[in-house]
C-alpha cells in the first residue's frame, strides 16, 4: 500500500506557555519549541503499522518553509520511506483551503492508496483532510481511531462518536483519513534515528513544480484571514487561592467539606 | 445582507440535539433580520417528530426523508446537501463529531468559505465576517475575516451561543427530498456497518458525586497513584482527560468529555487540567469546580470556582495527608 501523511510542524503546547505578543499580531515564538502535531505522530505511526503488516511505502509531506523540513526528517527517523517539502512564496498567507490545494497537487504527482491527516492541529480547525477528500473527490472519514486493511480495494475504519462509542465504517481506497488520537502508541524516536536521517535530501517542490496557478493559493486565494491573537477579558473566572501551601489547604479543606466534597 | 441562513440540525433518538437552537442565536448574531432555514435529514417518523419539534423555533425547515439516512453518514448527505442549498448561502453546522466530519468537504463542492469551530461573531462588513476562534487548546483567541460573499460553511462550537428558547418561528416544513436525490445516490464508497458500543469500566464516573480528575500534567504514569490516594482520602472517583486514556494509563470509561463520558458530580477536582472545550464538554449539572494547575493562564481556570497554582505533584500529596489528619 502506498501511503502518504501529511505533517504539520507546530509550536509544542506540552513544552509552552502560548502566550500573545505585545501587539497582537502574532503569538510569543522567541523561546518556543516547535514539534511535529501531534495528532500526525498516531498518523505515522499508523501507516508504519500498516507497512508492515501489507508491504508498500509511506512518504510525509509537509506544507511549509525550511523551518518546517525537521518534522518531515523526524518522522522518516520514526519509519517513514520518503519525505516532501512543498515549498514557496506564493504559499505564504493560505487558508485551510490553500494548503489542503497545495496537498491535492502533490497527490496528484504521486500514486497513492491511502492518505492520512491528523484530526486536527494547533489551530483546532480539523479541516484539511476533509477538505483535501472532497478536492480529489475520494472517500474520506474523520477521527478514525481504528483501522484494519480488508484488502487492496478497501480498508475498516473506527470513528470516534459521543461517549466512547465507535462508528465502523467500510470504505473503497483510495481515500482519505483523518486519524484521532489513541489509535495506536507512537512509537519512540531516539536520538539515534534522529543522527540516521540527519544528512538525507529531502525533496523540495514548488508551486510551479505543482502546477499551482499562483492565485488559487496564498494570500490571494485565501478568503479567511487571522487578524490578530488576543486573550479574551478575564470574565469572572476561579477565586484563586493564595498564601502558603498551608494556607491554601486550610481554605481549600473548608470549601470541600462545605460542598459535599469530603466524605 | 440578503444571504440566507441555513442551519443543518443533528438529531439523535428523534430529539434535535441542543445546538439547534444555539445556531438561532448564532444567525442571529450574523444578521438580526436573517430567516433561518433548519435543514434535517432522515428518516420516517423519527425525523417527522424532530421536524415539528423544531418548526416552532425556525422560519422554515427543509426535511430530507430517505431510508439510507437512517443512520446518516456524511459522505451521503454531502452530495444531497449540494444539489439542495444554494451556492451563495451561509450554512450553519455544530462543531462536533459529524460536522466535522460533513462540514470541509461541504464547503469545497459548494465552493464556499469555510470557517471552523467559531465561538463568537462581531458584525459583518462589506461582506467579510468578523468572528472569534480559539487556538492552542483555549491558550489564545483570535480574530479572523472571513469572506463569506461568495457563501460559507461555518461551524459553531457547541455551547458558545445561547440556545434561543423563544420558539417564536413557527415555520413551515417543505420537502425537499426528491431534489436532494434528483440524479441518484452518491457516497456508496463509504457504508456504515455498526456502532461499537463504549466498553463498560470497573467504575461508573456518571453516577458520582465527587471526582478528582487528572491530566496530562500528571507527567508519568507511577505519578497516578497520588492521585488515587486522594481519591480515596476524600471518598471520590478517579476521572481524567483524554491523554491520559491515550496513553493507557487509565480505562476509556474514565474520560470525561465530548468524546467520553458526560459526569454530573457535585464536585470536581481538575488536576493537570488546561481545560479544553472538549473536555468541559462533559461536565454537567454545574459542578463545584476546584482548579490545580501550575499555569495561571491556564483556560481551566475561567471554568472552575476556585483555583490553586500550583505543581500537582508538590500539592497533591500534601493535600492528601492533611484529609487523612482530619479524618485521623
Ligand atoms: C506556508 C504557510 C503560510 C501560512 N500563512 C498563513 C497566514 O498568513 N495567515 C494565517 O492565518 N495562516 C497561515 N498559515 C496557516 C494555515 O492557514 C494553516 O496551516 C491551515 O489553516 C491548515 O492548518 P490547520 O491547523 O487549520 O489544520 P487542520 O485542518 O486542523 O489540521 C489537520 C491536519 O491537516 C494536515 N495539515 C495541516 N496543515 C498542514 C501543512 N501545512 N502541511 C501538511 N499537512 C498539513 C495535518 O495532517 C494536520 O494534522 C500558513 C500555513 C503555511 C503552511
Ligand atoms: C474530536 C475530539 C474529541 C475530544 N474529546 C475529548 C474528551 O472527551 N475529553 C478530553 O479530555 N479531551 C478530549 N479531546 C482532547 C482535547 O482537545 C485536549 O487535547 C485534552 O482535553 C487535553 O487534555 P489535558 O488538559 O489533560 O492536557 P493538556 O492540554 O496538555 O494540559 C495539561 C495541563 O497541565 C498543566 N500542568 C502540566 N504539568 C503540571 C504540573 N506538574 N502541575 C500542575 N499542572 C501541570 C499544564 O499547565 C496544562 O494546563 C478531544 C479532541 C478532539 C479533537
Amino acid at each position: 500500500m502506498e501511503i502518504l501523511v501529511c505533517v504539520k510542524r507546530v509550536p509544542d503546547t506540552a513544552e509552552n506557555e502560548i502566550e500573545v505578543n505585545r501587539d497582537g499580531t502574532d503569538i510569543e515564538r522567541d523561546d518556543l519549541v516547535y514539534s511535529v502535531n501531534e495528532w500526525d505522530n498516531y498518523a505515522v505511526e499508523e501507516a508504519i503499522q500498516i507497512r508492515d503488516k501489507v508491504g508498500g511505502s509511506i512518504t510525509v509531506v509537509t506544507v511549509g518553509n525550511e523551518e518546517d523540513e525537521e518534522v518531515v526528517r523526524r518522522e522518516m527517523a520514526m519509519g517513514a520511506d520518503n519525505g516532501i517539502l512543498l515549498s514557496d512564496d506564493a504559499f505564504n498567507g493560505s487558508d485551510g483551503k490553500g494548503i489542503a490545494s497545495v496537498l491535492k497537487a502533490a497527490v496528484e504527482k504521486g500514486k497513492y492508496d491511502l492518505i492520512l491527516t491528523g484530526a486536527q492541529a494547533d489551530d483546532g480547525a480539523g479541516q484539511v483532510g476533509g477538505m483535501l477528500a472532497a478536492m480529489l473527490d475520494w472517500p474520506y472519514a474523520s477521527l478514525v481511531n481504528l483501522l484494519e486493511v480488508i484488502d487492496d480495494k478497501k480498508i475498516k475504519v473506527g470513528r470516534e462518536i459521543a461517549g466512547g462509542n465507535q462508528e465502523m465504517n467500510e470504505i473503497d481506497l483510495p481515500c482519505v483519513l483523518s486519524i484521532q488520537t489513541g489509535i495506536n502508541e507512537p512509537r519512540y524516536v531516539g536520538i539515534r534515528g534522529i543522527r540516521k536521517v540527519a544528512s538525507l535530501e529531502i525533496p523540495v517542490h514548488t508551486a510551479a513544480e505543482l502546477g499551482i496557478a499562483g492565485n488559487t493559493v496564498g494570500e490571494s486565494g485565501a478568503r479567511m484571514k487571522r487578524l490578530d491573537y488576543f486573550v479574551p477579558d478575564a470574565g469572572e473566572g476561579a477565586e484563586i487561592l493564595e498564601g502558603s501551601t498551608d494556607e491554601i489547604i486550610d481554605k481549600l479543606v473548608e470549601l470541600l467539606k462545605a460542598k459535599g466534597g469530603i466524605k | 445582507m440578503a444571504q440566507q441562513v441555513f442551519a443543518y440540525i443533528i438529531h439523535k433518538s428523534g430529539v434535535a440535539d441542543d445546538t439547534a437552537l444555539e445556531m438561532i442565536t448564532a444567525a442571529g448574531k450574523l444578521n438580526a433580520d436573517a430567516s433561518v432555514t433548519a435543514v434535517i435529514a432522515g428518516s420516517g417518523a423519527e425525523l417527522d417528530g424532530v421536524c415539528k419539534e423544531v418548526a416552532s423555533s425556525f422560519s422554515e425547515v427543509w426535511k430530507i426523508d430517505h431510508e439510507t439516512l437512517a443512520y446518516i453518514n456524511a459522505e451521503v448527505i454531502r452530495p444531497m446537501l449540494t444539489r439542495i442549498l444554494p451556492k451563495q448561502g451561509i450554512v450553519l453546522i455544530p462543531h462536533e463529531h459529524f460536522g466535522m466530519d460533513l462540514a470541509p468537504g461541504l464547503s469545497v463542492k459548494l465552493d464556499a468559505a469555510y470557517l471552523p469551530d467559531a465561538v463568537d461573531f462581531e458584525g459583518i462588513e462589506d461582506g467579510k465576517l468578523k468572528a472569534v476562534r480559539e487556538e492552542y487548546g483555549g491558550q489564545v483567541s483570535t480574530h479572523v475575516l472571513c469572506d463569506i460573499s461568495q457563501g460559507a460553511v461555518i461551524t459553531i462550537r457547541p455551547g458558545s451561543f445561547k440556545a434561543d428558547e423563544s420558539k417564536s418561528a413557527g415555520g413551515n416544513i417543505v420537502d425537499k427530498t426528491a431534489e436532494a436525490v434528483e440524479g441518484g445516490l452518491a457516497g456508496g464508497v463509504r457504508r456504515f456497518l455498526e456502532i461499537a458500543e463504549a466498553e463498560v469500566g470497573d467504575v461508573d464516573i456518571t453516577k458520582s458525586d465527587v471526582l478528582v480528575s487528572v491530566g496530562r500534567g500528571i507527567e508519568e504514569e507511577e505519578n497516578l497513584e497520588m492521585v488515587f490516594d486522594l481519591a480515596k482520602a476524600m471518598g471520590a472517583d478517579v476521572s481524567c482527560s483524554r491523554p491520559i486514556v491515550d496513553a493507557k494509563w487509565l480505562e476509556k470509561s474514565r474520560q470525561v468529555g465530548t468524546s467520553g463520558k458526560t459526569v454530573k458530580p457535585k464536585v470536581y477536582m481538575a488536576l493537570g487540567i488546561s481545560g479544553s472545550f472538549q473536555h468541559l464538554g462533559g461536565l454537567k449539572g454545574a459542578p463545584f469546580i476546584v482548579a490545580v494547575n501550575k499555569n495561571v493562564k491556564a483556560p481551566i481556570f475561567q471554568a472552575a470556582d476556585v483555583g490553586i497554582v500550583d505543581d500537582i505533584l508538590d500539592f497533591v500529596p500534601e493535600l492528601t495527608d492533611r484529609i487523612n489528619e482530619i479524618k485521623g
